[in-house]
């Protein structure tokens, strides 16, 4: 049997410490833009046998539930799911699945949302602010559960659809900067 | 949504309980999900026992076993006059050849048949294939390739597909889904024009079958979904030059509206309704286009055509009857002019388009013959309307309603049910028939032989919520939130056998999916079909028996044609290759974990890829 008394203050502790950064606010904080996007790869071949891979890009924005909750409500918004759905896809491809045409890096998704992509992908570059296009970035990672579980979204006020982003299975992504060997 | 404020206040001291009780909800949600909505049927469609075959009366077009067009002829009946193939000797029907198109999105397009050669045109990028049929195998002649913008992809709601095409004094028109018209030399592939009639960057793109009149092609544009504002244009065959315009919406003279306007019904009459029904501006970007079928009366010298749904879907950001969506006009070929309209779901609540299919045929109603047009409507009535005036004659269920109670023949007003109207920011439940209709595009045939329809249809209901849209041109405009299932019975479609005198039901064939494929009907009593698991089928004309099937690589979602080969024999041609709206989960590889995929058709599909997989392939076949 287990005592929940005695497991309490860990669990607490455990909570307050998951919690510190998915409460953080910041606000006018410079979007991390311009360097990520000059590292963006969306090919997973590097020739030459000493080429260094490129380091994963970050999104500061995808460890504040704040920001990814924002990121929802523009994904909303700008029409995203009008094409995508609620991740299922429909005009556009799924978002909730392993699958990644552009890459699943934060980058990558900031650089599909800003310059289009060929196949119908509208380019929201003077539509979308950057700090914006970061967070829808985020929200859009949080379908495929490549957020952690306190950030992404865990409810929706509207028709119940899916399960909640937060309790989406991470979907190991494939594609080009995935894992080419796992592909379906 | 939630909001930021909520977000913010929740604070660690009461988060668990918090977080638990969310749990629970959402474990009760997703629970409350599977059971079977509520449907309350208002209308089931009505059997008519012991139907006896009416032999119709009418004239049709003479037939030369060909097939210029999608629909056949202009009357649309998409019957064929041959009869070698019959009720009696379909069951040893074999394949002749194949053609593949190298394509894995929707095949929607009717083959057709001019002087020995079979053209097929793709769904995007719309290439134009031409086949021998001289030759054994029937080789390509030639390929036309009109390298749409790949970008036009982004603004077709529906899948890729194409309609098809049409031939006309030596030449072969259709549109690319990028909206350029073209004309193509019949014998030598070569272009002889191309004409941009619309621009992907307000939404607009291109998938429907134009069809030749007196030498003016008329073709539609599409984009309900993307706030398009709806047109209807009249082409000179020869060079490609815009004769007409006419829109669905905005000021009469747009519309084309001028003292040969006579609707049937008051509703439609009085100065520019296509304004004065819509609050200020929305008709500029409310929808309305004209993406189906259009039908062509000689005699009359009157072109039908319906008008596709109001946007955005959310009506609650659009009050009025947003005039002259999701209806049908009656126009002049020659000058555009319209002559009447008829609004089959003013202010329409459910993505009803207007643009099914109209057959025209003389019909005798109440003991007297009269010109009638016959359309099966997406609200899910078939209307018959006296195609000189307008007047609706009759307007009977074909599949199960909950949205209505009926048509008033007296005012011709579809009664809706007051407690289906959805409301912004409100689930509403058990909706029949549901967005894409008790029938969508998918084109009815009719026998002469056994006075009956045959109706390839959905049976289908939805949950809707209506939200606050935001209009960003080039985007989609919807405003909703929607999960589709099968109507009462558990299954999603039927081909259906339909006495369009009467108004009932003769026959029905359930098919577990929507039966999202064209009709044919010949003259040897075997009427023709596809299903979205693939089975190409041959059913009795008198009876629906199925008398002989074979299973393509594919989900038919094509229209079949039949055409008397250089050999003499009566051949059956149909594209497999599953996509559209119904089958975008496979061609689009869509994610069904989120029921609101493809506009919430994927929740009603979810078991399709388990049945089929894409691949466009032709398939031909005859008799040993």
């Amino acid at each position: 049997m287990c005592k929940p008394l005695h497991i309490a203050p860990l669990l607490m502790a455990a909570t307050l410490l998951a919690s510190c950064k998915r409460e953080e606010r910041t606000l006018r904080q410079p979007p991390p833009a311009s360097e990520t996007l000059n590292t963006i790869q969306i090919s997973g071949l590097n020739p030459g046998a000493n080429s260094i891979p490129t380091p994963p890009s970050s999104n500061m924005y995808q460890e504040s539930a704040y920001a990814v909750s924002e990121g929802q409500k523009l994904y909303e918004g700008y029409n995203c799911v009008g094409c995508h759905a609620h991740g299922g896809g429909g005009i556009g491809p799924a978002l909730m699945d392993r699958d990644w045409i552009y890459g699943s890096e934060p980058g990558n998704i900031f650089a599909t949302i800003m310059q289009g992509r060929p196949n119908g992908m509208p380019s929201f570059r003077n539509r979308i602010p950057e700090y914006q296009a970061w967070e829808i970035a985020a929200y859009v990672r949080s379908m495929a559960g490549l957020l952690p579980k306190g950030v992404s979204p865990n409810r929706t006020d509207h028709m119940n659809v899916k399960p909640a982003e937060s309790s989406t299975s991470e979907q190991t992504p494939i594609g080009i900067t995935g894992l080419p060997e796992q592909h379906k | 949504m939630r909001s930021p404020a909520k977000s913010a206040s929740l604070g660690w001291r009461n988060g668990w309980s918090r977080i638990f009780v969310l749990a629970v909800l959402q474990v009760g949600l997703i629970g409350l999900q599977d059971a079977p909505a509520e449907s309350g049927l208002v209308l089931q469609p009505t059997v008519e026992q012991n139907y006896q075959p009416r032999q119709y009366q009418g004239q049709l077009e003479p037939d030369d076993g060909q097939w210029v067009r999608p629909a056949k002829d202009y009357a649309s009946t998409r019957y064929s006059s041959l009869d070698q193939i019959n009720a009696g000797n379909v069951k040893n029907l074999k394949l002749t050849f194949t053609f593949s198109t190298g394509m894995t999105r929707g095949h929607e397009a009717a083959p057709l048949v001019v002087n020995n050669t079979m053209y097929i045109v793709t769904p995007f990028p719309n290439n134009l294939y031409a086949l021998d049929l001289t030759k054994p195998g029937a080789p390509m002649k030639w390929v036309y390739e009109p390298l749409p913008t790949p970008a036009s992809q982004g603004v077709a709601c529906c899948d890729v597909v194409n309609r098809g095409a049409s031939y006309d004094d030596g030449k072969i028109y259709y549109n690319t889904l990028d909206n350029q018209t073209v004309a193509v030399d019949a014998v030598t592939g070569k272009e002889v024009w191309k004409t941009r009639v619309g621009d992907i960057n307000k939404g607009e793109s291109m998938t429907m079958a134009p069809l030749v009149v007196k030498g003016k092609v008329l073709v539609g544009n599409s984009g309900g979904e993307f706030g398009v504002r709806g047109w209807l244009t009249a082409l000179d065959g020869k060079t490609g030059k815009i004769a007409w315009r006419a829109y669905t919406a905005g000021p009469d003279k747009d519309v084309l509206i001028g003292h040969r306007f006579k609707p049937f019904y008051p509703q439609d009459r009085g100065q520019d309704l296509g304004v004065k029904s819509w609050p200020p501006d929305s008709w500029k970007i409310g929808g309305g286009g004209v993406w189906g079928w259009i039908s062509y009366d000689p005699q009359l010298n009157l072109i039908y055509y319906g008008t596709a749904n109001p946007g955005p879907w959310d009506a609650e950001a659009r009050p009025g009857d947003n005039k002259f969506t999701a209806g049908i006009f009656a126009r002049d070929p020659d000058t555009g002019e319209a002559v009447w309209f008829y609004q089959f779901s003013p202010h329409d609540l459910y993505d009803y388009d207007g643009v099914n299919e109209n057959i025209l045929l003389d019909l005798p109603i109440n003991g007297q013959t009269r010109k009638v047009l016959v359309h099966p409507d997406r609200n899910g009535y078939v209307y018959v309307i006296d195609r000189a005036t307008g007047e609706v004659l009759s307007a009977n269920a074909f599949a199960p309603i909950t949205t209505s109670r009926g048509v008033d023949l007296k005012t011709g007003l579809l009664q809706y049910v007051e407690e289906k109207r959805p409301i912004t920011g409100k689930v509403v439940r058990g909706l029949c028939p549901s967005a894409p209709g008790a029938k969508d595009w998918q084109p009815s045939a009719f026998s002469p032989r056994t006075g009956l329809l045959y109706i390839p249809h959905n049976h289908l209901c939805m949950d809707e919520e209506d939200l606050q849209p935001n209009y960003i041109a080039g985007t989609p405009y919807v405003g909703a939130n929607v999960r589709m299932y099968n109507a009462p019975g558990g299954y999603g479609g039927e081909f259906t056998g339909w006495d369009p005198v009467e108004g009932k039901v003769v026959w029905t064939n359930p098919d577990r999916f929507p039966v999202w494929s064209g009709a044919l009907a010949t003259a040897g009593d075997v009427v023709f079909y596809g299903t979205l698991d693939g089975w190409f089928k041959a059913v009795d004309a008198k009876s629906g028996t199925l008398l002989w099937q074979f299973k393509t690589g594919s989900g038919i979602i094509g229209q079949p044609t039949t055409y008397k080969g250089p050999d003499g024999k009566q051949y059956v041609a149909i594209l497999s290759g599953v996509g559209g709206w119904a089958g975008a989960i496979v061609a689009g590889g869509l994610d069904a974990r989120d029921e609101s995929a493809a506009l919430g058709f994927a929740a009603a599909m979810k078991d399709l890829p388990h049945y089929t997989n894409k691949g466009g392939m032709l398939y031909v076949f005859a008799l040993p």
